[in-house]
């Protein structure tokens, strides 16, 4: 005997997020929705996403997304750590952009300290941001390929992309994660030897993204799985507070790094590269474009990154050089005094924000004047720009709703913290 | 970002046109802020959004916090941004713990700003602070049947009952 639901059973599984068909309606098979999730423990969902969508044959009639498989609580735990603790925590939020979330963080640390950071450490800053730019994309590039059936893009990609993470490890020690910036500056100076590397891969990986190009402009199977997929208006786009290149595709020349140029993003020249139609195939453009803007930005820098200290010389917030450990008392206090209680931050509350590889990267921080923050938030923008997802799939294929989720780019540690 | 004096502009113009609606101003690192009455947030973020000259368009982010033991307890925080002139503004709503289970309320502003969905969800799920007219406040991180508002202050961290796997002897089924 075939059970049928009831509406008690409805109450006990709760609301279905999505329109659905139920069991007791009496409609046309071809009428019926059929209502699957996708996700979470699925390749192509780019983490743990789930997707419950409700289908009418292949056609997606409603999508919602479901997140929080990775929620660990990180804003909680940042606010039982010293300022100098959180950085570690907030790294691991986005697990792509984590130079990124360095910067929004110690960002908005040292906007409460009042506290100007030397030259050379924002230069230092942003060529990591930019390699680290070049890294997240790379990722989406192999990702979405491999979602869109490309394999050989897939190793492409990470071959490039291992190359930026050996940089990450010539200069930090780390190759993810690897707590380079400081309040204040960055934790080391670069290594002898540093530059050339990175004027090498800036060097090469300007052919290989031609390489890339080489393969996917004109494949005709990535062509047509792009073009005209997923489009939705620009006005619509800011509405939903979606930012970054998703924005820009759609043609709106928003660029915190133009716009409000932090660190030393005013004193180099670059272009923002927008999109005209708002397709898949425009977000793509754009972010081959942004590698390629990453790549000039890197080599300007290096250019013109400043002699100097990288770390601001303030006792009282930064640590003491090591060397001066063996000569000098006070040295030795400040330095037991922040590592085993912090600095303390004047109380106050600011919110900064900076362009990461998905958009607007914000941190808020509220301070007590304690050694520990009272409240850690970041905006992030793969939590935000999930929202355009339902938009750009109503009314469209299966096919093409995993290819709005890889074109999304979203990062699952991010959208859950 | 508006100046100082700017902002006191703003205060006075919206507590012309809505009385009592701004409480206060505030301004630190060089960003301004309106201290708002949470019954009056809407015609608040309204105004900044469609008035010419303010135009504040863009909710770049929405996030609750608890200032325990501070008075108003809660504070839901709205950066506003302006695209063409390239300015922020944060509007705080101030909130009290009206005690006991029941929960602050502060109407939703999804109208307003669409994409105010998700990170109303997640102030509901975190802080316990009730959007009225949100289209579907659910929680969004923790899971559906969680109980409790994880972020307050007065919640403890790691203060979850943890029942591991050698706890089957003595509590066979724990899990259900």
């Amino acid at each position: 005997m075939v059970r049928v639901s009831t509406i008690e059973d409805r109450e006990v599984i709760g609301a279905s997020p999505v329109e659905r068909t139920d069991a007791l309606e009496d409609k046309a098979p071809e009428e019926e929705l059929f209502t699957i999730n996708m996700g979470p423990h699925h390749p192509a969902m780019h983490g743990v996403l789930r997707l419950v969508v409700s289908l009418q044959g292949e056609v997606v009639k409603d999508v919602r997304p479901i997140v929080g498989y990775v929620h660990t609580g990180i804003e909680k735990s940042c606010e039982d750590k010293s300022y100098w603790k959180v950085i570690p925590f907030v790294e691991r939020m986005d697990y792509l952009a984590y130079f990124s979330n360095m910067e929004a963080f110690c960002g908005v640390v040292e906007r409460l300290l009042d506290m100007e950071i030397p030259d050379r450490a924002k230069y230092l800053r942003v060529i990591h941001l930019e390699l680290n730019r070049i890294h997240s994309h790379l990722v989406w590039l192999a990702t979405t390929c491999i979602d869109l059936g490309a394999i050989s893009m897939f190793w492409y990609g990470f071959r490039e992309r291992d190359k930026v993470l050996d940089l990450f490890e010539m200069s930090s020690g780390q190759r993810m994660h690897t707590r380079y910036f400081q309040v204040g500056g960055v934790m080391e100076d670069i290594p002898r030897g540093f530059e050339p590397k990175v004027r090498a891969f800036c060097a090469e990986m300007g052919s290989r993204l031609d390489q890339y190009e080489a393969i996917l402009d004109r494949n005709e199977i990535f062509l047509r799985r792009t073009k005209n997929v997923g489009i939705v208006s620009r006005e619509r786009l800011l509405d939903l507070g979606v930012t970054g290149p998703l924005l820009r595709a759609a043609g709106e020349p928003w660029d915190l790094r133009k716009v409000t140029p932090s660190l030393c993003y005013g004193e180099l020249d670059f272009s923002v590269p927008v999109g005209t139609v708002g397709d898949g195939y425009d977000r793509y453009r754009v972010r081959m474009q942004e590698m390629r803007e990453s790549l000039r930005i890197v080599e300007q820098a290096l250019d013109g990154l400043p002699e100097g200290p990288h770390i601001a010389d303030d006792r009282k917030v930064c640590l003491p050089p090591r060397d001066e450990l063996a000569t000098s008392m006070e040295a030795l206090i400040h330095h037991f005094k922040l590592v085993t209680e912090g600095f303390r931050v004047p109380p106050g509350e600011a919110y900064y924000a900076i362009e990461s590889p998905r958009g607007e990267l914000g941190c808020f921080v509220v301070a007590d004047g304690s050694a520990k923050p009272v409240r850690v938030h970041i905006r992030d923008p793969s939590f935000v720009n999930l929202q355009m997802l339902r938009e750009m799939s109503l009314d469209g294929y299966v096919a093409d709703l995993i290819q709005n989720v890889a074109m999304l780019d979203p990062i699952l540690g991010g959208i859950d913290r | 970002m508006p100046d100082a004096p700017g902002l006191e502009l703003i205060a006075q113009e919206l507590n012309g046109s809505f009385e009592g609606a701004v409480l206060g101003t505030y301004y630190e690192h060089e960003q301004g802020a309106l201290v708002v009455n949470p019954e009056r947030v809407l015609d608040v973020l309204g105004w900044l959004r469609d008035t010419p000259g303010q135009e504040y368009r863009f909710l770049a982010s929405l996030h609750g916090a608890d200032y325990l033991p501070g008075e108003p307890r809660f504070g839901v925080h709205y950066e506003l941004l302006c695209m063409p002139r390239v300015e922020r503004l944060r509007v705080k709503a101030a909130l009290a713990d009206p005690g006991g289970d029941e929960l602050p309320e502060i109407d939703s502003c999804t109208e307003l700003f669409p994409t105010a969905d998700f990170h109303e969800r997640e102030v509901y799920d975190f802080f316990g602070i009730s959007f009225r007219g949100h289209p579907d406040l659910r929680r969004i991180l923790m899971p559906e049947d969680y109980v409790g508002w994880p972020q307050r202050r007065d919640f403890p961290i790691g203060g979850d009952p943890v029942l591991f796997t050698h706890n089957e002897v003595e509590l066979p089924r724990w899990y259900e």
